[in-house]
């Protein structure tokens, strides 16, 4: 076990190295000049020269590509272009935010799609199967955008339920200490807040949740169905156990690896920051970070932003892949 | 047996959590307790205490004036820093700021300024000549580090300040080795505000995070991509001000969600307002609309070094072609009029008398049949951002296409990503580009010159038009100190520009904004960073 779980460590490293390589080059085959971003339009020649030289944008490719990795490997993520301060420092509170919205609406897509898989399943072509599908499909199909919008407009416009942007009310504003302002309002003993925090995560969770929860509902449904079928389950139906046990203890054991592998990825995708969700619903998180630096060539932070991201991608995926083998014993890693 | 295991610890986890947790919320009781108080007695003189929230699109970049270019910055900046002299509440007058009066000398090149006694920092320090000097030292040390000071105050790399000098506690001289005729423009630009300098002196960067000024609100907090919050300066130096207790500055990215929030009241200004969204506002009657004061041009710039736009008749039939009030009608909802000059009316040395070219598609044909222009079709480039001048650059562009093909010229629509469209431009890659540009100090220097001088051919003269009797004026226009004199340079040169249209000059436009109606004395500046020193909520 720990020696499979250091060969997959050290498969990291190629993979990252090659990552940021990539985006290393793909970022400046694009056109625009970081410096000229920076200064504005009303910059002479003179200074975005005199700027490009001191940021060193004026060395060779290579120069600069070795200069960053040799920084990263002592856990130097760069110098933010635009904002001048460290990407180390400055990506926690982004990451904090997209987490905490992940995390909520992956919960929200797992407890439901879960469900509504198993259920599904269960009474498979049932009037409730096929409603579900549907939705599921409609869910897999919607622009996270239009429905972000129309949320908005129903809850927040028209009802006035819910609010409707940002995540704390500014006019009461939190004590930030870990930036997840659900733990922070928590550890403060500040229930009002808590609760503040908790509304202005419902919007765009459900925007965040919808994609997910369709994934997440239709493989479970089709690897329930799967296990349903075989003579374990029906011996243990034969045996006269309840029809709920069975399905939740029995089959769902069985049937869940699959599932558990999609909630992997779709957790590690949301973690990666949803630049839609996050746009509609102002919300500070680590997909506009990195999307804004594209537009401003803040080259350090699409760099280093991507390499976080991905980072986090193959640390849970190699969780899930460790998860297996607490939920299923006969998987074992050599 | 395992499994249990698992079980139990995870159980004892939690226990164990709950109880620090607990412990927590306990011991943290009485502080939480107080600040309850404090929160309540904020709320319950929510009447007292006034908070403006205001709600914007995009996030400061950093807090330091004279590192900064972008407006979001300075709209935080200007309220936080003072500038030696500043510009009226409406308009671009020069009024007296951290100095009381100044004196030009008869040649131009030396300036006194008597500084206003009494006024502190925000972290206690005086401020005086000593600090002025300090802060001009600073800029001149590094002119790659501070953007603004080297395009308004280096020509060819020669600083225009020689030298600053204290003439006792609250006198400063300023030496310059030309004459710069818009000097106390530049000076009461929102980049040369002074900082304290013992703040920078600890720390150079310090003061993009930790902003140290003058101004009427002092610096609280900044959770970025999110909220900004400054604070009544209580011992700020005019009595009386600022009425605001406290402002918090959102950024709302989308536009529709802001406007939301604004209809929904959880913000009571909202800057960006799309002209199409005019109505909403004015439909409703707990809002109110506010027009900025017009200091902008849109334009359609062709590019004169790549035909058919090297043949001026051609760049002539383009300008008769385009009907400017149609699509000011369509596209800016009568928020603009439309262009005839590069620069807006409000400018001082503003051309009235330019003929200019009024909507005429037969003359245009008859300009393009006298060219020899060769049916060739053109890209036309459309801008993928709106901007004030600019609210829709698809559809403008798509009005445009639609004039020209009715004089005989094909085109064909292209957009880039913005980063990526400024660069192609500026390398001349465009045949017919749209553009425009908002005034930083009012200067007819900052439009004329800036925008169509061969000397900003590769930054901001993206039509690399080129005429040395042009330049000869603009640089004269530059060092000549009598205004009226001045004046007619820059009427003279705006004669030779319509002339010789690089340009096809499309619309001044008024931008908006929405504003609670308990939001008084807002007066929105013409350089798109307002000042709210003056504003009160009711």
């Amino acid at each position: 076990m720990l020696h499979y779980m250091g060969r997959r460590l050290l498969q990291l490293i190629p993979v990252l190295l090659g990552m940021t390589f990539i985006v290393f080059m793909l970022i400046r085959a694009i056109p625009g000049n970081p410096a000229q971003v920076i200064l504005g339009q009303q910059a002479t020649k003179e200074a975005v020269e005199a700027l490009n030289a001191s940021l060193g944008l004026d060395k060779p490719w290579y120069t600069q590509y070795f200069s960053y990795l040799a920084g990263v490997f002592q856990g130097d993520l760069g110098v933010s272009l635009r904002t001048r301060l460290p990407v180390a420092e400055e990506i926690f509170p982004y990451l904090a935010a997209t987490a905490e919205l992940a995390l909520f609406a992956m919960i929200i897509a797992i407890i439901v799609g879960v469900n509504a898989g198993i259920i599904s399943a269960w009474f498979q072509n049932s009037w409730f199967d096929y409603t579900a599908m549907i939705i599921a499909l409609i869910g897999v199909s919607v622009p996270v955008f239009w429905l972000g919008l129309m949320e908005q407009w129903v809850f927040g416009n028209q009802l006035g339920w819910l609010p409707t942007s940002g995540r704390e009310d500014v006019r009461n504003p939190i004590n930030s200490i870990t930036h997840f302002y659900l733990l922070d309002t928590l550890i403060q003993g500040r229930f009002d807040q808590f609760f503040e925090v908790l509304k202005r995560l419902v919007l765009p969770g459900i925007a965040l949740a919808t994609i997910p929860m369709a994934i997440i509902a239709r493989i479970t449904r089709s690897s329930m169905l799967e296990v349903m079928r075989s003579d374990y389950v029906r011996t243990a139906r034969a045996k006269g156990q309840k029809m709920f046990v069975v399905v939740y203890k029995h089959a769902l054991k069985n049937a869940i690896i699959p599932v558990l592998t999609i909630i992997g990825l779709q957790t590690g995708l949301l973690l990666g920051g949803a630049i839609l969700t996050e746009t509609i619903f102002s919300w500070p998180g680590i997909g506009r970070y990195i999307y804004d630096a594209i537009g401003f060539r803040d080259y350090p932070v699409i760099q280093s932003g991507i390499l976080v991201v991905a980072f986090i991608f193959i640390m849970i995926n190699l969780i899930v892949d460790l998860l297996y083998t607490v939920i299923d014993p006969r998987i074992k890693y050599k | 047996m395992k499994k249990k295991k698992f079980l139990t610890l995870g159980v004892m986890l939690l226990l164990i959590l709950s109880t620090i947790l607990a412990a927590c919320g306990g011991s943290d009781d009485k502080d939480s307790g107080s600040k309850d108080n404090a929160s309540g007695g904020n709320s319950a003189g929510s009447g007292g205490e006034k908070t403006l929230v205001y709600g914007r699109g995009g996030d400061s970049v950093a807090l330091d004036p004279a590192v900064v270019t972008d407006g979001e910055s300075f709209s935080i900046t200007g309220n936080i820093y003072e500038t030696l002299v500043s510009f009226g509440q409406k308009d671009m007058t020069i009024n007296p700021g951290l100095a009381e009066s100044w004196e030009p000398s008869e040649d131009g090149l030396t300036y006194t300024f008597k500084l206003k006694e009494g006024v502190k920092f925000h972290d206690g320090t005086d401020f005086n000549a000593e600090a002025v000097v300090k802060n001009v030292e600073r800029w001149k040390a590094s002119t790659d580090k501070f953007p603004y000071y080297s395009s308004q105050f280096t020509v060819s790399g020669e600083h225009v300040i020689e030298s600053v000098t204290a003439d006792g506690d609250y006198t400063v001289v300023f030496k310059l080795s030309q004459p710069q005729a818009p000097f106390l423009k530049n000076i009461a630009m929102s980049p040369f505000a002074i900082a304290s300098p013992t703040a920078f002196e600890a720390d150079e960067e310090g003061l993009s995070t930790q902003p140290v000024g003058t101004g009427p609100f002092k610096f609280v907090s900044w959770v970025r991509n999110d909220a900004i919050t400054i604070e009544k300066n209580p011992d700020y130096h005019i009595d009386g001000l600022p009425k605001l207790d406290k402002v918090i500055y959102r950024s709302i990215p989308e536009n529709s969600a802001r406007l939301n929030e604004l209809l929904a009241g959880n913000i009571d200004v909202a800057d960006g307002i799309n002209p199409s969204d005019k109505a909403t506002i004015e439909g409703d009657a707990n809002l109110q609309l506010i027009e900025r004061p017009s200091m902008n041009v849109g334009y359609l710039g062709l590019t004169v070094t790549r035909p058919p736009f090297d043949n001026v008749k051609v760049r002539q039939a383009v300008n008769y072609a385009i009907d400017k009030q149609t699509i000011v009608d369509a596209f800016y909802e009568g928020l603009a009029e439309p262009a005839k000059n590069p620069m807006p009316p409000v400018i001082a040395g503003y051309n009235e008398d330019t003929v200019g070219y009024e909507y005429d598609p037969e003359k245009a044909k008859a300009l393009l049949a006298e060219a020899g222009y060769d049916g060739k079709e053109i890209e036309l480039w459309a801008m993928p951002v709106p901007r004030p001048y600019m609210p829709d650059g698809q559809k403008i562009a798509e009005a445009i296409q639609k004039n020209l093909e009715d004089v005989g010229i094909k085109s064909k629509i292209v957009s880039f990503e913005w980063a990526t469209y400024l660069e192609k431009a500026q390398n001349g890659e465009a045949d017919a580009f749209l553009l425009g540009w908002t005034g930083d100090n009012g200067d007819a220097d900052n439009f004329l010159y800036t925008l169509l001088d061969a000397d900003n051919i590769g930054s901001n003269n993206y039509t690399f038009y080129d005429n040395p009797e042009l330049h000869k004026i603009l640089v004269a226009a530059q060092t000549e100190i009598d205004e009226d004199k001045r004046n007619e340079l820059y009427k003279q040169a705006q004669e030779i520009i319509s002339e010789d249209a690089p340009w096809v000059p499309i619309a001044h436009s008024t931008p908006i904004l929405g504003a609670s109606t308990k939001v008084v004395n807002y007066s929105a500046h013409p350089k798109g960073s307002d000042r709210l020193v003056e504003v009160d909520l009711q």
